[in-house]
């Protein structure tokens, strides 16, 4: 277990040439309800950073607004900046199509699509209409997903037919299949049992070797065990709703060992949940 | 036993159910189990008086029946291959229009096109589609459908009579006119299985289907099209089962002429409209054979409506 936690050398503010993208949620909206407030989340490049905190904190919230996910949701408004490959791509000109092709998302259910195991990998590839060599490509991503064992003899079997486990990791296949340059991940073990579980986060800490990855966890010990930096969200509701905010962000090392905020300390210690 | 009376004494409110209940509820079942057989059973009779009244047409001219082509009651020469040739023509000629039409409007419906209180408005509309009578469908298919496709259909006869569909010209009633009416009358069925096709994929499929960053048409063209196909299927299975067995508005429309024509814009006649027609004043052989033909008729019928089932269920538990 210490080998997946892996300290960062630097654990002051990340210069910016290591910040793959900067979420910077001022206000979040759905229709009048003010979801989430003051939420600067810096995700540093091949790294993992976990977003931890009690339920209704906006962590999904904030890490769906990342690739405008929460744009199909009606009545959903953000105020703030996300700065991502030199552009905002909450900026009017930004096609949120085109920023999802560009940071893949994992989702809390396993979600594969009811159509063979290739052609699941194979769907981003086809999307973005590419020319090169299929098999190749589908059998890296399964490979890095680390699925192609398992599968490599019944890639035409239905994604469907597969384990929770195996059906979370094809969609992380699915989902790095275009080698997008970030991966979201929304909880995405809360579904499946201690074995899936542990596959999944020992994928993860694969993946970051290529990729950068933000995951929403509901698990501590899981933060611990895999995320670099740790994001702790809590519910602020001083002012009549339940707007969600970021209480304190760091090494998770650090965050875990000597968190700076009485609330972070709190929940922690397990006072609430 | 015992645990029995344990159970009655340890408390008060909690009584195990008096007789009276256990025999209502014995009584419900069996007169269910009663009801379910009856149907069984009364599908088996049909088919078996039915097919009894058939034996001595086939008895008299066996296969040449399913082969004749030429029904000609003065000289006794019976044939229905015609009439198959158009129930199958006329059916798949509507489900092809029926079943596009009925696809699209139910992907119009259910993603998201519209606000949810029109949506609801324009689906009851097309489910009002289906409580039109078939008698008023020909009688609308005669009188306003009929002029208002033939300068569309001399025009194809005119241009395009070297392609076998458009090789003869509109005479009045016609195969096109009744396989254009037929759609409309199943496109409701389709429709609406359709709809629930869509509606059933579950919300994380579509979640899955943008995360990957399709526009809404590609996700509609490749995500939910496919999720949805088995239903669809089974909707277009069953819109056929509708369309081979429609009657009334076919027997006024389809121009009742035994003639087996590629052509659309050519008079045909169905199996329905045949028996329809022909039996008021049949006599007693050409009721053996109408007989016959409605045999034929219902095996379509079942074959095809039993086919959707099975599919319907197929792809309902896979998910």
């Amino acid at each position: 277990m210490d080998t997946t936690v892996t300290p960062v050398a630097n654990d002051a503010a990340l210069d910016s040439t290591e910040i793959a993208l900067d979420c910077q949620a001022d206000q979040i909206f759905y229709s009048d309800f003010l979801a989430v407030r003051d939420s600067h989340v810096p995700i540093a490049r091949n790294q993992i950073t976990g977003f931890i905190g009690p339920s209704g904190c906006g962590k999904s919230t904030v890490l769906k607004s990342i690739n405008r996910m929460n744009d199909l949701i009606p009545g959903f408004r953000f105020e703030g900046k996300v700065h991502f490959h030199g552009v905002d791509i909450y900026d009017k000109k930004v096609d949120p199509v085109a920023v999802r092709r560009n940071i893949g998302m994992v989702f809390q259910q396993p979600n594969p699509f009811s159509m063979s195991i290739y052609e699941n990998v194979a769907f981003g590839l086809r999307l973005n209409r590419y020319k090169g060599n299929m098999d190749e490509k589908v059998e890296k991503a399964l490979v890095g997903a680390a699925l192609w064992n398992e599968v490599k003899d019944k890639l035409k079997n239905n994604g469907l037919s597969l384990s929770g486990g195996q059906q979370q990791r094809l969609c992380i296949a699915r989902a790095i299949a275009t080698e997008p340059r970030i991966l979201l991940m929304d909880e995405p073990c809360s579904a499946l049992d201690p074995i899936a579980t542990r596959q999944i986060e020992e994928l993860m800490v694969q993946l970051k070797e290529h990729f950068t990855v933000a995951i929403v966890t509901h698990n501590m010990q899981q933060a611990m065990r895999v995320a670099d930096q740790t994001a702790f969200f809590a519910v602020d509701i001083s002012r009549g709703g339940r707007t969600g905010y970021l209480v304190e962000m760091g090494a998770t090392k650090e965050l875990f060992e000597d968190p700076q905020e009485q609330l972070t300390k709190e929940y922690l210690h397990g006072e609430f949940s | 036993m015992a645990e029995h009376t344990s159970l009655q004494r340890s408390q008060s409110i909690s009584k195990p159910p008096s007789a009276g209940d256990i025999f209502t509820n014995n009584a419900f079942r069996a007169l269910t189990l009663a009801f379910t057989w009856g149907i069984v059973l009364l599908l088996a009779y049909i088919l078996f008086r039915i097919g009894g009244k058939a034996i001595p047409a086939v008895k008299e001219y066996g296969f040449s029946l399913l082969t004749g082509t030429t029904w000609d009651v003065n000289n006794r020469t019976f044939g229905i291959l015609p009439e198959i040739w158009g129930t199958l023509y006329s059916s798949m000629l509507a489900l092809l229009l029926g079943g596009f039409f009925g696809v699209t409007i139910a992907i119009f419906l259910t993603q998201n096109f519209l606000p949810r209180t029109l949506e609801t408005i324009l689906r009851s509309i097309i489910e009002l589609l289906a409580a039109i009578p078939s008698v008023v469908y020909g009688l609308w298919g005669i009188f306003v459908l009929i002029p208002l496709i033939r300068p569309l259909a001399d025009f194809l006869n005119a241009h395009f009579s070297w392609i076998p569909f458009f090789s003869t010209s509109l005479s009045g009633p016609g195969m096109f006119p009744a396989a254009l009416v037929l759609s409309i009358m199943i496109l409701p069925t389709v429709a609406a299985i359709s709809q629930d096709a869509f509606r059933a994929i579950p919300r994380k499929t579509v979640e899955a289907a943008f995360g990957m960053g399709t526009t809404r048409w590609e996700a509609i063209l490749r995500v939910m099209l496919p999720t949805a196909a088995g239903g669809i299927f089974g909707a277009l299975v069953l819109g056929l089962g509708r369309a081979l067995g429609e009657t009334m508005a076919l027997a006024m429309l389809v121009g009742n002429s035994n003639q087996i024509s590629l052509s659309v814009f050519a008079p045909a006649n169905t199996l329905a409209a045949l028996l329809a027609l022909n039996f008021p004043e049949a006599g007693d052989t050409e009721i053996a054979v109408l007989m016959f033909a409605a045999c034929v008729l219902l095996l379509i019928t079942l074959l095809v409506n039993m086919l959707g089932a099975l599919i319907i269920n197929r792809t309902g538990m896979k998910r």
